[in-house]
């Protein structure tokens, strides 16, 4: 524990930036950690190049990892940092814009060498130049600290003494916010069991950082953030990768259905083929395939074969799946499809995030060809959308698209962790077919594939090693019934109200639309899907709290929508709708409803921040009191 | 207990299948003449003798003339996409390594729009018995030249003739090591029934190519080797390579390591080359696959290759089974509560 002074704080944001190979995302992972663990609220926004190593020292190459954490509960990575750790030039060039004046430096001053200032585009020293006036900065020589610190480690060379910066860097700010050091020795010390003179040297270089802030006269106090009244129960951290994983295996082990991911490397779902090949006592198989075909047909013929089938992958992976999905509509089997969004057109950002695949999940394929879309809101959530996407597609055979992003995929957040008795059954909605007409179709002429369930429109399950149920599937358009090939126009029309219906159907088993109401008199409505819902209800709460009166709807279910979405959209004067694409969900609303919703549109690859959603929303409830039409384009 | 799907082997009555069994009800709607009705009726007559109860047969096809083969078959069927045959089959066989998996595609299917899944496939060693119907030709979209098709063939969309290189399929399907290589021609018929049985019983990827007459676009393609049986160079395993109409060439090793054909007279048949089907390196079958690069002359039918090799579904199993045993069964809640935890 320190001996200085130290002053509690209800929130803070921090960002650790540096060169890619400076080892920032995993000191911020660290640091990450620690803070859930001591019961704070976190949110996390690591923000990496796509290239693995840039250039040492350039703008292209930086990398950087936020986090947000306080004494209650909070929705975003936060929009401005209060602290900045940057560990070269670059570092401070991208990140400064984003710190208002005030808030605290930490420069590794080793690394601003002429040579460096140049690669980051500084024709002076920002450090003399003025351009950190108003800023705290504090110039800690991190480098060389650390060599001195690993002095006894004559093994280790100067390059890789060097490496252990990023563990100076956690210590200072472990000092600096008082957070526990032993779980970040144990865990080093785990992390390179095999070398423990390594851990020793990272533990020693992370013990020099946080002496450093307790001894240097510069830091002169620390700070505290108590930990956040978060509802009773058991917590861990959770990324949205890890989350949407674990509710495969939970849906898995909640359908009695063994697990099929079909996947191919694409950022940023690697993780979840990562994830799940881990789980083979679950009996998870993971099938990497030779190409994102391969590795949904190979899911599609897992999935007529009676495993609860998954594929992985971002939007461009979508586009080359596009035509098995397809076959997934016409043959009516379970089917999920995972899409981690990520910046496009094609091949886009992609290491950023964006919300830009909708339109491609409901529409992109050739004929009437619907398929169910939910989204998560949140990391945590994606263990709840990978669940309810299962329940879809087992209930309904049909393939279901789940949407996360690079936001969800990598952000971390506290997470309660459920209780598996509470998990929904998912045994109900498998029932193998076992002989013909056991499900109530009828079976004048022995089994026939098409048959339907009258309640949920799903065709028997009908699956290879059955006696007596062999039968033919194809994308050719089928009888109704009887599954034979059919080129009769009736029944093509037939067939495809009949593959629109069931979908439809699932309106009438999912929850209404509830909203977020502070204020009955509220004339605006904010609706929005997805990863921007932290920044949305952060902005609602801060438009609430300036006394405006705005309600809040967040959609889960894009496809079909709640049954009262209509009614609930018609209630207001106005609707905003925020998205990190150009309106997609809007057009779909307005098209749907007649509603004459607004979007708050931007493509940055980044999440919204609360600020300029706060003004958005402040703009509309101008607008709904008669005070002017917002001068923003409506894109 | 793992969630299961099947208990291994099929509870399905063990009675013996006849070959009206395995017809289904469905009208055959190939073109009069076609080669395929030959190939299914050989299909249809193997199949019982495997001893594989019926419900446990799943025809995977793409998109072809050939891939309408399933359903005309009544065992399970799966009539899927362009190419994607190989890759919906590998789902397939892994999820369930029990179950007996045939992939009936084409020249243009396997080897060009599906290419890729194919070469795979053999790679893996999945547990897949390929049967693909050469006939040099798009039949389904009415004759444009294929990746099989020889230079200079005139189609539709070829009007001055084409310029690309065909493949030869059994060389390609060496090429990925595939652990069963095999060529027959479809009116063949007790060498096909052969080859299609074995083919069946191999446990991996078994790759026939199937010399298929298409008498509507590419009539007679096929007429250097298919019934004319002097040009058959049929290879059986431990015999001497011998072909003509009396036997009289056969085929040998020459002095710069090439393979020759030569005058059994002339060279005795002590010189002749004795096929060895079960050699590890594939080398020697690759040199026989390339005696004849189009089969206008005489041309090597029959096993060129079978080795054993793990097969990808029972390794895929075996991985699970293993982690079974290190770890136990997974426990759900331990896997979501994870180790780093606090309580609220």
């Amino acid at each position: 524990m320190t001996t200085k002074p130290v002053e509690r704080v209800d929130t803070v944001t921090v960002r650790f930036a540096g060169d890619s190979g400076d080892g920032m995302q995993l000191a911020g992972t660290r640091f990450t950690s620690v803070t859930t663990a001591l019961g704070n609220d976190v949110a996390t926004l690591p923000d990496f190049p796509a290239e693995i190593r840039a250039p040492a020292g350039s703008l292209p190459g930086v990398s950087g990892f936020q986090l947000h954490f306080a004494d209650h509960d909070i929705l975003t990575p936060g929009d401005s940092p209060d602290v900045l750790v940057a560990m070269n030039p670059a570092a401070l060039k991208t990140n400064l814009g984003d710190l208002e004046r005030g808030a605290t430096l930490v420069l590794n001053t080793d690394a601003f060498t002429p040579q460096n200032l140049r690669k980051a585009r500084y024709e002076s020293d920002p450090r003399e130049d003025g351009t950190l006036d108003g800023f705290k900065v504090h110039e800690v020589s991190i480098t060389t600290l650390t060599i001195g610190a690993l002095e006894g480690y004559a093994e280790l060379g100067k390059k890789e003494k060097q490496r252990a910066k990023n563990m100076f860097a956690l210590g200072l700010m472990s000092w600096m916010f008082s957070r526990p050091t032993e779980p970040t020795r144990e865990w080093l010390r785990e992390k390179f069991g095999e070398q423990p003179r390594v851990a020793e040297a990272n533990i020693a270089a992370f013990d020099a950082g946080w002496a450093y802030g307790e001894t240097t006269e510069a830091f002169d106090h620390a700070y505290e953030v108590a930990a956040a009244e978060l509802p009773p129960g058991t917590y861990r951290q959770i990324t949205g990768n890890l989350a949407i994983s674990y509710g495969l295996v939970a849906a898995s082990q909640q359908a009695g259905l063994p697990l099929f991911l079909g996947g191919y490397p694409i950022t940023p779902a690697s993780d979840v083929l990562h994830e799940l090949s881990k789980h083979k006592n679950f009996g998870v198989r993971t099938f990497q395939g030779e190409d994102e075909i391969a590795s949904v047909g190979a899911a599609l013929g897992a999935a007529f074969s009676g495993h609860l089938a998954a594929t992985v992958t971002s939007g461009p992976g979508v586009a080359l799946k596009t035509e098995t999905i397809g076959l997934a509509v016409a043959v009516e089997l379970p089917l999920l499809v995972l899409n981690i969004q990520r910046g496009g057109p094609s091949t886009g950002l992609p290491t950023k995030t964006e919300q830009a695949d909708l339109l491609q999940a409901l529409h992109g394929r050739n004929g009437e060809s619907p398929v169910p879309v939910i989204a998560a809101s949140t990391p945590g959530d994606c263990f709840d959308v990978a669940i309810e996407g299962a329940r879809m597609a087992l209930t309904y055979r049909t393939p279901v698209f789940v949407l996360s992003d690079g936001y969800l995929a990598n952000g971390a957040e506290p997470w309660r962790v459920p209780d598996v008795a509470a998990l929904p059954d998912l045994r109900g909605a498998v029932r193998f077919a076992v002989a013909a007409g056991a499900n109530g179709e009828n079976a004048e002429h022995g089994f026939a594939p098409f048959d339907r369930d009258p309640d949920t429109l799903a065709r028997p399950w009908a699956i290879p090693g059955t006696p007596g149920l062999e039968h033919r599937i194809g994308g050719l358009e089928k009888a109704d019934g009887s599954g034979d090939i059919s080129y009769d126009p009736d029944n093509h029309h037939r067939m495809t109200e009949l593959r629109q219906a069931k979908v439809d159907r699932i309106a009438g088993d999912i929850p209404a639309a509830e909203v977020d109401r502070a204020d009955p008199g509220a004339r605006v409505l904010v609706v929005g899907w997805g990863s921007s819902y932290g920044p949305i209800a952060a902005a609602v709460r801060a438009c609430r709290a300036e006394g405006l009166a705005v309600d809040q709807l967040h959609l889960r279910h894009l496809n079909p929508f709640p049954p009262n979405l209509g009614e609930v959209l018609r209630r207001y004067e106005r609707v905003l709708v925020p998205e990190m694409n150009m309106g997609q969900l809007r057009s779909l609303l307005r098209a749907r409803f007649l509603v004459d919703a607004r979007g708050y549109n931007r493509v940055a690859g980044l999440p919204f921040g609360t600020g300029e959603l706060r003004d958005a929303i402040a703009d509309e409830v101008a607008a709904a009191e008669g005070r002017g039409e917002p001068e923003r384009s409506l894109s | 207990m793992l969630p299961q799907v099947g208990d291994g082997a099929s509870n399905g009555d063990a009675r013996e299948l006849t070959k009206k069994d395995v017809t289904s009800d469905q009208e055959v709607r190939w073109c009069p003449g076609c080669g395929d009705y030959a190939i299914l009726a050989n299909v249809q007559s193997v199949l019982p003798k495997l001893g594989v109860p019926r419900e446990n047969f799943v025809f995977v096809s793409g998109i072809g003339c050939a891939a309408r083969f399933p359903y005309y078959v009544e065992t399970y069927g799966f009539h899927s996409i362009h190419g994607r045959a190989p890759a919906i089959a590998t789902g397939i066989s892994t999820a369930r390594p029990e179950l007996s998996v045939f992939v009936v595609t084409g020249d243009g299917d396997a080897l060009s729009i599906g290419g890729n899944h194919l070469l795979h496939a053999m790679r893996r060693n999945v547990d897949l018995t390929v049967l693909m119907f050469n006939n040099q030709i798009y039949g389904l979209t009415k004759g444009q030249y294929s990746p099989t098709s020889e230079v200079g063939k005139v189609t539709k969309s070829t009007p001055v003739g084409s310029l690309d290189h065909p493949y030869n399929p059994v060389s390609l399907a060496l090429g990925a090591e595939a652990t069963f290589v095999a060529r027959s021609v479809d009116n063949e018929r007790q060498h096909l029934a052969d080859l299609i049985e074995r083919a069946a019983q191999h446990r991996g990827t078994s790759f026939i190519e199937i010399y298929q007459n298409c008498n509507i676009f590419n009539d007679g393609a096929f007429d250097g080797v298919r019934g004319n049986k002097p040009n058959q160079i049929r290879l059986e395993h431990g015999t001497p390579i011998r072909f003509g109409a009396e036997g009289e060439h056969g085929v040998a090793m020459g002095a710069n390591g090439e393979l020759e054909v030569v005058d059994v007279a002339e060279v005795g048949e002590e010189a002749l080359l004795v096929h060895d089907a079960h050699r590890d390196d594939p080398g020697l079958a690759f040199m026989l696959s390339r005696l004849a690069h189009t089969p206008h002359g005489p041309t090597p039918i029959g096993l060129f290759r079978q080795t054993e090799r793990p097969v990808y579904g029972d390794e895929v199993a075996a991985q699970l089974d293993d982690a079974v045993a290190r770890k136990g069964p997974g426990d759900l809640q331990a896997l979501l509560r994870g180790r780093d935890t606090w309580t609220v």
